[in-house]
């Protein structure tokens, strides 16, 4: 029979398929899954082999881990960190992202290579200046300057997921509306911001999980208004192993939920369609 | 009153020239047609009026009064769009009543008015849905609706039935018409279908490549069209042209006959003629058939003349001719039309006698 070759090859070529779906989940899901169980678990069983697969749902660590001080004010300051970060990025970065894909001027392409080339450029070697001139205009260990650096880093990923929704909403739609009656800038409001919302949030979002995550700038730049990620890293050095799984798990875990709800736009943002 | 001028519009798109000096008047009122190629610069004069384009060089002047420095919004126009422009995050509902919202009617009105010209574009049972749930000619409808229940004093309508099936669109002509006449609306229409064109025009504008080349009624722009271009393009099928040889005293030599023709004495021109106003005759001009074709009341023929020259006619249906017979065809002596062949630009035969 000729029909059950292409049924053997489409089986072989499936099962491969799955297999490699297994692989990569394994590959992300396996490290969070010990994450969690660790640091569901009470402290003396962190050390031990095997695991138990559904963790006991001790909270000693995370309760020990919350009660430790200095990290209250860690996540409140990262927390102010992010949010100045998501603010100044879209603040900045819409506009930006707006004029890119709505007006015409000298040196566009130039300016588009120049917002990827900021990432490209190591942060290591701007730090010491950073350092000096943060320290020269009083910005050292502030939230503020924090929020500043991150803002950069964050800026490009803002300026052009903003240039790609603005680019999707055709310039028609905004013309029409001028005709039926619309300034600019109502236009603007009735029409585009709309149609972009989402994407915009999902934007700030993804802004707010870059500064959440970034720890030299943060190590670097300040001392008493340290963020989560740098209180951890100066801290944790010398912690326990219990409580360095409940830090890494209370870092992880708003990064992890904010990307799954921002998902749609960061593939969309990837070209790849159907969710 | 809302008499348009449009005074030496130019439009320049980098080193692209696509508009060469538009002059173009429309009365208050008017249904004006815009015809012309793909490509000939319609889109952008329309986009030039409503204030979504500027112009290079010239004016543009709406009701007395010159508006090419103002924004789209008090202009006074309402636009429909060669891609339609719904918004897609409204209901047809919205979008019809978008901007009856701005000009802040109450909601008793702006329902009354959208409802009225739902109706009449045949999606009423639409009105809630979202532009992504509709086809393209639907699409097309509420962008039209749209425009009509601004009830403004001049509508531009850019292709605004191209998407429509035959009927519907015949219908849709003809109920556009009626409506934009009882609302003393003056309209700018653009088109490529020359039968909408002459049916639906008080006059019709034709351009070509980026020039206004006739501005007259329907019945003129056909039988006397002012250019070669003009001939060519309007009339289904296009007008037929032949060399014509100067042999002195108005007498011109085509395809081995004489004709009397403009008074000049020597050079060529094109001799024109519709093929509906050729007739089988013994002495008329000897032609070898090559395809003929039934379209019910008359048949296309389709010949050649000097075994190389195109030229069609159409006959009455009861005719009957064959591919390869020969045929002789006399043009009614009042339809042939005279073009300069190095201009382009009609001679006329009658007034230089
Ligand atoms: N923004 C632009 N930049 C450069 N060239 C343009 C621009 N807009 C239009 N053109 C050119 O100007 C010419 C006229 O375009 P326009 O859209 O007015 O044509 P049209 O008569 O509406 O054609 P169609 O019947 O296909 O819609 C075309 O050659 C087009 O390529
Ligand atoms: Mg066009």
């Amino acid at each position: 029979m000729n029909t059950t070759r292409p049924l053997q090859y489409s089986r072989r070529s499936r099962w491969i398929f799955w297999t490699s779906v297994l692989l990569l989940c394994a590959w992300v899901l396996l490290p969070i899954y010990l994450l969690v169980v660790n640091t569901l678990s009470s402290p003396e069983a962190v050390t031990q082999f095997p695991k138990r697969f559904v963790p006991e749902m001790d909270l000693t660590s995370l309760e020990f881990f919350a009660s430790f001080s200095g990290i209250t004010k860690a996540m409140v300051n990262s927390i102010l960190v992010a949010s100045v970060t998501m603010v100044l990025s879209i603040l900045i970065g819409a506009p930006a992202g707006y004029a890119l894909s709505r007006f015409d001027f000298r040196g566009k392409e130039t300016f588009r290579v120049l917002i990827l080339m900021t990432r490209a450029f190591p942060l290591p070697l701007l730090a010491l200046p950073l350092a000096v001139m943060f320290i020269r205009s009083g910005l050292d260990d502030s939230i503020f300057g924090l929020a500043l650096v991150h803002t950069m880093l964050a800026m490009p990923f803002a300026i052009l997921i903003t240039f790609s929704l603005f680019s999707g909403i055709p310039i028609e739609l905004e013309e029409a509306a001028w005709t039926l009656g619309c300034s600019r800038f109502q236009a603007f409001r009735k029409v585009v911001l709309p149609l972009i919302l989402p994407g915009i949030a999902a934007s700030a979002i993804f802004a707010f999980v870059i500064s959440w995550n970034e720890v030299f700038a943060a190590a670097v730049l300040t001392i008493e208004h340290r963020t989560l990620p740098a209180f951890l890293l100066q801290s944790l050095d010398v912690s326990p192993m219990h409580l360095k799984f409940a830090g890494g798990f209370v870092l992880v875990l708003p990064a992890l939920i904010f990307i799954f709800m921002v998902r749609k736009y960061l593939f969309a943002m990837w070209g790849i369609a159907n969710r | 009153m809302a008499e348009i001028q449009i005074k030496g519009v130019a439009k320049h798109f980098g080193s692209y020239q696509a508009l060469h000096s538009i002059d173009l008047a429309i009365s208050d009122q008017e249904f004006m047609v815009l015809l012309g190629a793909s490509g000939c610069g319609k889109t952008t004069l329309l986009r030039i009026i409503a204030g979504l384009e500027s112009p290079s060089k010239g004016e543009v002047w709406i009701g007395g009064k010159r508006i090419d420095h103002l924004p789209p919004r008090e202009r006074g126009i309402a636009m429909v769009f060669q891609n339609y422009a719904v918004f897609p995050h409204l209901t047809v509902f919205e979008n019809i009543a978008f901007g009856l919202r701005m000009q802040k009617l109450d909601n008793k009105a702006v329902t009354e008015r959208v409802e009225r010209n739902a109706e009449l574009m045949h999606i009423a049972p639409l009105l809630q849905r979202y532009s992504g749930q509709l086809s393209g000619g639907q699409r097309q409808r509420v962008a039209v609706a749209r425009a009509l229940a601004m009830e403004p004093d001049v509508i531009l309508m850019d292709e605004p039935l191209s998407n429509l099936d035959a009927l519907l669109r015949l219908e849709m002509r003809a109920e556009l018409k009626g409506v934009l006449a009882q609302s003393r609306t003056t309209t700018i229409y653009v088109t490529h279908d020359q039968v909408e064109a002459m049916s639906l025009a008080d006059r019709i504008a034709v351009m070509h490549e980026g020039h206004m080349v006739q501005t007259a009624n329907p019945t003129e722009v056909y039988h006397d069209p002012a250019t070669h271009f003009v001939g060519s393009f309007i009339g289904n099928p296009p007008m037929n042209f032949l060399r014509a040889q100067a042999l002195g005293n108005g007498q011109w030599q085509v395809a081995g006959k004489s004709f009397t023709g403009p008074a000049q004495q020597t050079g060529s021109l094109a001799f024109a003629i519709r093929p509906e106003n050729l007739e089988p005759a013994a002495d008329g001009i000897p032609v070898s058939v090559r395809v003929v074709e039934p379209l019910g009341p008359h048949v296309l023929v389709t010949c050649t003349v000097d075994d190389n020259h195109l030229f069609r006619a159409v006959l009455d249906s009861r005719t009957t001719v064959k591919a390869g017979d020969q045929l002789h065809l006399n043009p009614q002596p009042e339809s042939i039309r005279w073009f300069d062949t190095a201009t382009g630009m009609a001679v006329s035969a009658r007034n230089k006698q």
